[in-house]
């Protein structure tokens, strides 16, 4: 698992871009260059899953519930495959469509969690991320990227577990 | 109490029995991207699980590469692994037979 998403914290939270506001309710303060990428984001992604990449991104985004019974899983996919691909959806077009609102609910923000974890697996499996720290971190822009949406990620879990 | 006449009760077979209620495993795998506190809150907020447990089955996954998270008949197994995979963790089924 990765854990650079803490190192990246301390320069995160200085802004506190997220905040429990009430019971359910959050604000964000993210500046406008952040919105721009979190509203951008999502149909990228959305682009390359209708795209059906046969390779490990697709798998990445898609496991296996039976890794090694062929027939079992092929009838799971067609149970759950078309449930999976909305929720998924959906989660991504609130994270687009709320990037600019500076208040959230406890469903909205969940939706920014799994759609920042999404584009995280996407991205992350492109970039070959491993476990292994990098003596020198990348700083091509696709890593860079990759590092703040770990940031904001961690971010979220924070505020949402109570621990912010 | 007193003991009345035995009652004439059909036994189920065992093997039939244990073949039905067999226990799925659900099991997260260790990935590199999924964060580690990430991981920790969704089986909380999936499982119910206390902080502590969550905690503990994250770092099994984590150090061991994998850990059972779940188990129980094959519906709500395939359930719970549809929910880990709605949040994007690496989530696989099995059992014994």
């Amino acid at each position: 698992m990765g854990d650079d998403g803490e190192r990246q914290l301390s320069a995160a939270r200085w802004k506190s871009p997220l905040r429990r506001s009430g019971p359910g309710t959050y604000t964000v303060a993210f500046g406008a260059e952040d919105r721009a990428v979190l509203r951008a984001l999502p149909a990228q992604l959305g682009a390359a899953i209708a795209a059906k990449p046969e390779d490990a991104v697709f798998r990445r985004l898609f496991p296996p519930a039976y890794a090694n019974d062929a027939i079992a899983e092929e009838e799971y996919r067609s149970m759950v495959q078309p449930d999976l691909d909305e929720a998924r959806a959906l989660a991504l077009t609130t994270l687009a469509q709320t990037a600019d609102a500076t208040e959230l609910s406890e469903e909205q923000l969940d939706a920014w969690l799994r759609a920042l974890n999404y584009i995280r697996l996407w991205l992350g499996t492109l970039l070959d991320i491993s476990e292994d720290e990098p003596e020198e971190e990348p700083e091509d822009p696709a890593h860079l990227l990759y590092y703040l949406l770990t940031a904001w990620q961690e971010l979220v879990v924070s505020v949402m577990s109570g621990e912010d | 109490m007193a003991a009345s006449a035995p009652l004439e009760v059909k036994e189920p077979e065992v093997e039939e029995v244990t073949g039905l209620s067999r226990p799925w495993k659900v099991i997260v795998w260790n990935d590199p991207i999924n964060l580690m506190s990430y991981v920790a809150f969704v089986f909380q907020k999936l499982f119910g699980y206390s902080k502590e447990k969550a905690h503990k089955l994250m770092m099994d996954v984590h150090t061991k590469g994998k850990a059972v998270v779940a188990s129980g008949p094959r519906e709500k197994s395939e359930l719970d692994v549809f929910r880990l995979h709605e949040h994007g963790l690496w989530a696989t089924m099995e059992n014994d037979s």
